[in-house]
């Protein structure tokens, strides 16, 4: 039983015992020097458990009476987690260690973030997943302020710990309510409990709470004022990490929840959720506007990117789970390419993150600025371009569920949001003609990131490289 | 006859007080710490409470799970707190505002 057990969550503990023996390892030998191998190793576990995850994962298994479920929807979660993890620490290796703050920390904390992520989108049970989320949530507290001698980084860690740790709170008193008045902290149990038609007072109070906590880790609006800042502060790297993995991880825990403990009730949380979605899209299109700093820029693209992810989660379908599924998908490999080129933003060998400084761009690099074009139309969510189709499934997910308004306020909002996108464009083609400019990139990682992430948006519009197929099966395995 | 209810009563008023005392705080940093231990505090009266009132144990492995947890949470916090006195030479709540808007 217990054997059956640990096998069904052999790759979390193989990650967390990795990421001990790697913390005892390099204390006890290299320390700092061991960082870029350390990096490098990380990476390749990563892409190699996800791999096996991927390949060898079948049907729904649950582990520990419940607590853990191992079921198609956690499996493509953590394959898109595992893989943006390890490009995320390719792509800053080499900016990490130019400025010697590649730490050997730095990876062993990702990994113990990406096992609480792990954790997280397996949650059966409250207890479960307050324990996975924390585990993220305090790594990356950590490395948010990992340049212990920058104000802005050590005040960025400042600020996303004091309202990370209100929305667990916020979580956990919700999860407090759940459990009286449910009388069990199983999302198995609560379900049935939620599902015979009347939820009482107690349990939609705990259902809202929860819902905030959450809506604060996938930085929805109106929870969403930690994000510019410490996206800003945080060096680009750990930004470049911030918009992939936990993003992921946050929504699908957002779907577990809702799902799978509350998903008799879809009408009490529809309009919470379908709230949050509009408030994040108008903000995160119109609060993008006046921004300067493209890290910034990015938190509030970021934003708005999370409404239409919760757009599909509104809908309260299978069909939505799956169009968020896909949305999440092509949103990080559009920020992965978008974040290599930011990493690669540099004058006179340091890092610039001022939009202005990429004037006339594409008279130096062109191949580089058609790239950064074609991931901006994607992110904007021009066709040909996979963003498009991203917009479109939730979009259809929403309409058919009938909210009709929300797709259509969708439109409205992301032909606003498009403007920004545009300015970065516009700036790179028809910018002023005698700004100064960036540096030559010597990176070829990042140039080789850049590239594949804007072939991805293009060749992905013959068939989305079937992730579709996944999408389905995991969004069947979560909504019955 | 104290019951359910006085229990509950008392949680939610530490949380309030612990949701003011974040966003109200304009003095210092340690404040916040505080006030984000004291709504972790309240919940665990909340699910001990639940958990005695139901007669069921799982609400106490949670408050034994939440105390861990707010432990781990307070160090973190305090470190991060260090780190960004040495870089600011203070820890008022008025001055972490190098980044806005």
């Amino acid at each position: 039983m217990i054997s059956a057990d640990l096998n069904i969550i052999l790759p979390e503990i193989i990650l967390a015992i990795y990421a001990m023996v790697a913390l005892v390892g390099a204390v006890y030998t290299g320390k700092d020097a061991l960082a870029s191998l350390l990096t490098w190793l990380t990476a390749a576990v990563f892409v190699v458990v996800a791999a096996w995850i991927g390949i060898s994962g079948a049907g729904t298994n649950v582990a520990f009476n419940g607590m853990f479920n191992d079921d198609g929807f956690a499996r493509f979660a953590k394959v898109t987690i595992l893989l943006s993890a390890a490009a995320v620490l390719v792509m800053g290796q080499e900016y990490m260690s130019r400025r010697g703050i590649l730490r050997f920390e730095y990876p062993v904390l990702i990994v113990l973030a990406v096992v609480g992520m792990m954790v997280m989108v397996s949650a059966g049970d409250l207890m479960a997943l307050y324990m996975g989320l924390e585990l993220q949530s305090l790594a990356l507290y950590v490395i948010a302020s990992l340049r212990r001698d920058s104000v802005k980084s050590t005040e960025a860690g400042m600020k996303y710990f004091v309202l990370g740790a209100l929305s667990s709170g916020l979580l956990l008193y919700g999860s407090s309510l759940v459990y009286g008045f449910a009388g069990t902290t199983q999302f198995s149990g609560i379900i049935q409990v939620a599902g015979e038609g009347h939820t009482t007072l107690g349990l939609l109070f705990g259902l809202t709470f929860v819902v905030s906590g959450l809506a604060f880790k996938v930085s929805a609006v109106p929870f969403h004022m930690w994000t510019p800042d410490v996206y800003e502060g945080a060096p680009t790297p750990i930004t470049a990490f911030f918009a992939t993995a936990p993003k992921v991880a946050a929504m699908a825990l957002f779907a577990r929840v809702v799902h799978d403990a509350f998903g008799g009730v879809v009408g009490d949380w529809q309009q919470i959720v379908a709230l949050l979605s509009l408030l994040s899209m108008y903000l995160g299109a119109v609060a993008a506007i006046g921004q300067r700093d493209i890290k910034r820029l990015m938190a509030y693209s970021s934003i708005a990117h999370m409404g239409y992810a919760l757009m599909g989660l509104a809908a309260g379908t299978e069909m939505g789970v799956k169009s968020m599924l896909i949305y999440m998908a092509i949103y990080v490999a559009t920020n992965i390419g978008t974040f290599a080129f930011i990493l690669s933003m540099e004058r006179d060998g340091q890092p610039v993150t001022d939009i202005q400084s990429l004037n006339n761009y594409s008279k130096r690099e062109p191949g580089k600025a058609i790239a950064v074009l074609i991931l901006m139309f994607s992110l904007a969510g021009v066709p040909p371009f996979i963003g498009f189709f991203g917009k479109l499934e939730v979009l259809r997910a929403a309409y058919d569920a009938g909210l009709a308004w929300l797709a259509i306020a969708g439109v409205i909002a992301s032909v606003i949001g498009a403007y920004y996108y545009l300015r970065i464009v516009f700036f790179m083609y028809f910018g002023d003609e005698d700004a100064e400019g960036l540096d030559k990139s010597r990176s070829p990682v990042l140039y080789g990131f850049l590239m594949a992430s804007a072939a991805v948006m293009f060749f992905g519009l013959i068939n989305l490289f079937g992730i579709e197929g996944p999408a389905t099966l995991a969004a069947a395995s979560l909504v019955n | 006859m104290i019951g359910l209810e006085h229990y509950l009563s008392v949680a939610a008023t530490l949380f309030v007080i612990g949701i003011f005392g974040l966003f109200l705080n304009r003095k210092n940093v340690i404040i916040l710490l505080m006030s984000i231990e004291l709504m972790l505090l309240a919940v665990n009266i909340n699910l001990v409470a639940f958990s005695s009132f139901l007669g069921d144990l799982v609400g106490q492995v949670f408050t034994l799970f939440v105390l861990t947890v707010a432990a781990a949470e307070a160090a973190i916090g305090l470190a991060i707190l260090v780190s960004f006195f040495r870089n600011r030479g203070t820890i008022a709540v008025e001055d972490v505002n190098v980044m806005k808007g």
